[in-house]
């Protein structure tokens, strides 16, 4: 590995300072990524800035309208361990739970998966269903961005030089609303997905759908958010044939490439199904909680 | 390349090391300081054989930089049990001959410990989940699982 220097600032306005150093910087948080691809050669920098030792980056909590806030640098097992976050928002633990092994989850964190900009990374598609929000901080001050326009293309995010991602926030789920993620993996854990879907449903008294947010992994150049989906759904019952409809849209916004995991075709095939499965899931989980 | 001062508890010992940036806690151990009880496998994190425990969490020390230890708890294979005082975990192993070559063993029975700490009762579907990602290329899951199924029975009746 090249050398570099390792920083650890307290504060974010230490970290922003650092940031306008003039140098090459790459962030550290959880390490799973950035670690292995300096090792690797596949990235290189003059500092690497630890974000692990910034208070606002490592603390989350609910906020009073529900909205879960989380901080870029929390480790994923810290909240899935947490009984309220997964009663609360369970399709966030569906992605945080099979993101690699026991030992990945102590140190993998949401800003990270988010920042690598894998278009298979399991927390972004679960994140855009959900409506989450990202918070984008600089020394010029702070913004929102929804979370599907953060992706440029494979591997590189919208954050520009000087910003840092501060928080992860999620809009509390209604009474009547249900969200579910998952992917098609060749084995039972620790790989990569094929494809994944993640869905976010909400229905009136007479389960009539009122509200959606379709998104989809590891089918297109970045995480993609699918409005048609949403299209399908909305002002329908919630049934299978509604959702096998919401399914075929998913498929048709697709665009698939063939590589070792798969082939295109079979991508359009498992996006479709994973759509259907997880509406009937996030369904599920709406009469669950009556 | 200056190097960086990092103070940690090691095994329970206080210990100071000297390392540059770049060097993974996993270097550290075996280059640094010499415990060599923790194996370097895929120095990507995909095998698990680089387990230890960092603050009670179980972490693949080759994604984890030495001077990220500073001021946390460190445990390797090395704290857990030696020769004339075998952990249950280890005893098991033995028994239940769980190791072939052991290259994947410390790993093994590194992250099973923190799972028995924090679920003492954890079931076989619990541990081959939490398990997953430790690799072993000789000996075969079931035999693996079986002696941390055992370890886990004595250390409850214990
Ligand atoms: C064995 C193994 C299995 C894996 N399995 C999966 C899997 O199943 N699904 C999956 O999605 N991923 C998987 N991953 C990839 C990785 O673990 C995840 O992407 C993880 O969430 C990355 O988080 P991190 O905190 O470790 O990121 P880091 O490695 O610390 O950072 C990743 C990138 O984001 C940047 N960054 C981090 N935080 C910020 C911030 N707040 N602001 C700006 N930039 C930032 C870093 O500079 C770096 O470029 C796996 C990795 C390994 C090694
Ligand atoms: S050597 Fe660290 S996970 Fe394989
Ligand atoms: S005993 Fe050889 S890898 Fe497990």
């Amino acid at each position: 590995m090249e050398n570099f220097d390792y920083l650890a600032p307290r504060s974010l306005t230490e970290a922003y300072a650092a940031l306008g150093s003039g140098r090459t910087s790459l962030m550290l948080a959880g390490g799973t990524d950035v670690i292995v691809q300096l090792r690797e050669g596949r990235k290189q920098c003059d500092q690497l800035i630890d974000l692990k030792h910034i208070p606002e980056l490592m603390s989350y909590g609910f906020a009073a309208d529900g909205t879960l806030e989380i901080g870029a640098a929390v480790p994923l097992a810290q909240l899935y361990e947490d009984p309220e976050v997964r009663r609360r928002q369970p399709a966030l633990c569906d992605a945080a739970t099979i993101i690699g092994g026991t030992a990945i989850q102590s140190r993998a964190t949401l800003g990270g998966n988010l920042c690598n900009a894998s278009p298979a990374a399991d927390s972004s598609p679960a994140l855009i269903a959900l409506g989450a929000l990202l918070v984008i901080g600089s020394d010029r001050g702070t913004g929102e961005v929804p979370v599907e326009a953060f992706f440029a293309g494979p591997g590189r995010s919208s954050l520009q030089p000087g910003e840092i991602l501060l928080q992860v926030r999620i809009p509390a789920l209604g009474a009547r609303e249900g969200a579910y993620y998952h992917r098609f993996i060749p084995r039972n854990e620790m790989d990569i997905a094929v494809a994944s879907a993640g869905v976010r449903i909400g229905l009136d008294e007479s389960d009539r759908i009122v509200s959606a947010r379709v998104a989809l992994g590891a089918v297109a150049a970045t995480p993609l958010f699918v409005p048609s989906a949403a299209e399908a759904l909305i002002g329908q019952p919630a049934t299978r044939e509604t959702f096998e409809k919401a399914g075929a849209a998913a498929a048709a916004a697709a665009t698939p490439i063939t590589d070792m995991r798969g082939s295109a075709a079979q991508r359009k095939h498992l996006v479709s199904v994973l759509t259907v499965r997880a509406l009937e899931r996030a369904l599920e989980r709406i009469r669950e909680a009556r | 390349m200056a190097r960086s001062h990092v103070t940690t508890t090691l095994n329970g010992v206080e210990t100071e090391y000297l390392c540059e940036p770049r060097q993974s806690l996993l270097e550290v151990l075996r280059d640094e300081l010499g415990l060599t009880g923790t194996k370097e496998g895929c120095s990507n994190g995909n095998c698990g054989a680089c387990a230890v425990l960092l603050d009670g969490r179980v972490v693949n020390s080759c994604c984890v930089l030495g001077v990220e230890a500073e001021g946390a708890e460190v445990t390797t294979i090395e704290g857990i049990g030696n020769a004339d005082k075998l952990h249950p975990l280890q005893r098991a192993f033995l028994e239940e001959a769980a190791l072939q070559c052991g290259v994947c063993t410390p790993g093994f029975i590194v992250s099973a410990k923190a799972l028995l700490d924090a679920e003492p009762d954890a079931d076989e579907h619990r541990v081959r989940w939490w398990l997953a990602g430790n690799l072993c290329r000789c000996t075969g899951y079931d035999k693996i699982v079986r002696a941390v199924l055992k370890a886990s029975a004595q250390m409850q009746e214990a």
